[in-house]
């Protein structure tokens, strides 16, 4: 890149020299401005978001009060409208798919960053961060017409005939194997989230000093060892702030979700059971919706899934940032 | 062996074993999605795909007006999105590198970043479907627009800070304006990075469904009309997968199939392009 520091020299066509500096200096000022009023075009979007959210969403609030966060009951036909089914069903699946994808994810890291051969690691994680990358949509269309199915027919069955007798557990996998609901829509959520949380583990993994770890393998720790007493409570932060990171993504996530929740919308103590999340009943209902209230309660429902989220988001960047300073 | 010794080896072993089952098992699914959307679009890819418009029900057609209407909005947003990312990038890491409001437009972006999509269609249908009363391609590409912004923002930010400052006093010292320095000295030397987070961006939005559902919606038919309903790839997958009919279904792999090969082409090319920057 040594040819880049050989500018080209503005052409000047001006008749006299300080018409021409003239000129540049406003020029200049001109795309200082531009370039500040393109960053203030980031936050006018975030406060945009809020404002026409919030505004959209008073109508509902207004028939509702602060009920409409505690309410069931989802009726179109009486207008009568309660977001607790989508925010539960929204909160349990992405429960569900961390408690899933955080142990796998940094058994992952673990093996990128301490065991794989060298060779191996490059080609490793560009297809983890290739995983990242495919649209949500594609997982939804996988889930829906082969991964459901086979739940249905291996897994759920299963899960009903092991825990069916237990006390406990017999209510949370209860009713028929629809193959769609609430557990498959969590296990594909997992399966997304999970090269987040890979990538991030592993290069906050990478960022412990090597003279750390060698010190621990000098007196003798095994890989394990190493792993669970020296390089996880060094990066305990960053590690955390991966997971929410990935939780933001799985609570908004849609269309994966959308596609094999069956949404209902009800609470059912049964993982098996069709469910709904906030964001499903958004991309599922928006367009046939009628009348204001209905449509409202529907904008009111993203206002809240966009204030979790947002919560959410930032610890996971503060957390994020905090372990960038330690290493930086 | 001591005993304690030998727990602590058995241990480890257990660690390594279930480390290399996940990786197993994080791989596999890979392999498994990509393996049945080869499998299954593969077989109805054919010349119609390309040639003839979205089918009635019950009947053959293509993805012609999708795959247009895809990249007509697509190319739109991203002629609003980019320059708006760039110049905001650019503020951040040339003009305001330790200015409050640089701090702060880096949070808000970072929360853009990874905000639900679905909640960027629904300020998009209040700014604009509302008012105008009707869905339009124009409101798809502006929502795309808003997505692409913060991926562009933030690569432009990281790669302009890694131009190492000399070639800036350089340029400043042979007497060019700040706006000169920036555009051809820093942008030239940032040019490898800033075209990868373009790509990035562009990989982000070909797949993304949530926020074109209310806001460009559908069209049946051929259009170039973006004030009108367009019709876009991953909205039409969205329709025909959930549709009981056999034909719909079938194209609906053909079009994951398309957009998968499109959005691993451009991830693998930034990366090609990100490979040669740091060799050189």
């Amino acid at each position: 890149m040594a040819e880049a520091a050989i500018p080209t020299a503005p052409v000047i066509t001006f008749s006299t020299r300080a018409q021409a500096l003239d000129r540049l200096r406003r020029s200049d000022a001109i795309f200082h401005v531009l370039t500040r009023a393109a960053a203030m075009t980031l936050l006018a979007i975030l406060g945009g978001v809020i404002v026409s959210l919030f505004i959209g969403s008073l109508p509902a609030f207004n028939a509702f009060g602060f009920n409409f966060v505690f309410e069931e009951r989802w009726n179109p036909v009486t207008e009568r409208f309660g977001a607790l089914a989508p925010i539960y069903g929204t909160v349990i699946t992405s429960f569900i798919a961390m408690l899933i994808a955080v142990p796998i994810g940094l058994m992952i890291a673990l093996f990128l960053t301490e065991l794989c051969p060298m060779w191996l690691r490059r080609p490793l994680g560009i297809a983890i961060e290739l995983l990242a990358g495919i649209p949500s949509i594609i997982y939804g269309i996988w889930g829906l017409f082969l991964f459901a199915p086979f739940l249905q027919s291996t897994l759920q069955p299963l899960l009903i005939a092991t825990f069916g007798n237990v006390p406990f557990l017999s209510s949370l996998f209860e009713g028929p194997p629809y193959g769609i609901g609430v557990l498959t829509a969590s296990l594909i959520l997992a399966i997304m989230v999970l090269p987040f949380i890979t990538s991030i583990s592993r290069d906050v993994f990478e960022a412990v000093p090597p003279v750390l770890k060698e010190a621990a393998y000098g007196i003798g720790c095994t890989t394990w060892e190493v792993f669970r007493n020296v390089v996880l409570p060094y990066t305990r932060v960053g590690v955390i702030g991966g997971f929410m990171l990935g939780l933001g993504r799985a609570l908004g996530e849609t269309m994966a979700v959308t596609f094999v929740i069956g949404n209902a919308h009800k609470i059912s103590a049964s993982i098996l059971a069709p469910g709904t999340t906030i964001s499903a009943t958004i991309a599922n209902e928006f367009t046939e919706a009628v009348g204001d209230i209905y449509t409202s309660s529907l904008i009111a429902l993203g206002l809240i899934l966009f204030v979790i989220t947002f919560i959410v988001l930032a610890i996971a960047r503060y957390l994020l940032a905090r372990i960038e300073r330690r290493i930086g | 062996m001591n005993p304690r010794y030998r727990s602590r080896r058995r241990r480890n072993v257990i660690a390594i074993a279930l480390s290399f089952v996940a990786t197993l098992i994080g791989l596999g699914w890979l392999v498994l999605i990509l393996g049945a959307l080869v499998w299954e679009g593969f077989s109805g890819l054919s010349l119609a795909v390309f040639t003839e418009m979205t089918p009635p029900p019950g009947s053959s057609g293509g993805l012609l007006n999708a795959i247009l209407g895809s990249l007509i909005i697509t190319t739109l947003a991203v002629l609003i999105g980019t320059p708006v990312g760039i110049l905001a990038g650019t503020y951040m890491a040339e003009y305001g590198r330790h200015d409050r409001l640089t701090s702060v437009v880096r949070f808000i972006n970072d929360i853009l970043l990874s905000a639900p999509s679905i909640v960027v269609g629904l300020f998009i249908y209040e700014v604009m479907v509302a008012p105008m009363g009707h869905f339009s391609g124009y409101a798809g590409a502006v929502a795309l627009a808003v997505i692409v912004m913060p991926v562009v923002v933030r690569t432009t930010e990281d790669m302009l800070l890694l131009v190492p400052n000399q070639l800036r006093e350089a340029a400043a010292a042979l007497g060019m304006p700040r706006a000169f320095i920036i555009m051809r000295v820093c942008y030239r030397a940032a040019k490898a990075g800033m075209i990868t987070g373009i790509l990035l961006a562009i990989a982000r939005i070909s797949g993304e469904t949530a926020p074109l559902l209310f806001t460009a919606l559908n069209n049946q038919f051929w259009s170039t009309d973006l004030n009108a309903p367009t019709a876009s790839l991953p909205v039409v997958i969205f329709q025909f997968a959930l549709s009981p009919y056999k034909e719909w279904q079938a194209l609906a792999w053909t079009g994951a199939l398309l957009i998968t090969l499109t959005v691993l082409t451009l991830s693998i090319l930034a990366r090609v392009l990100s490979a040669s920057r740091k060799q050189s």
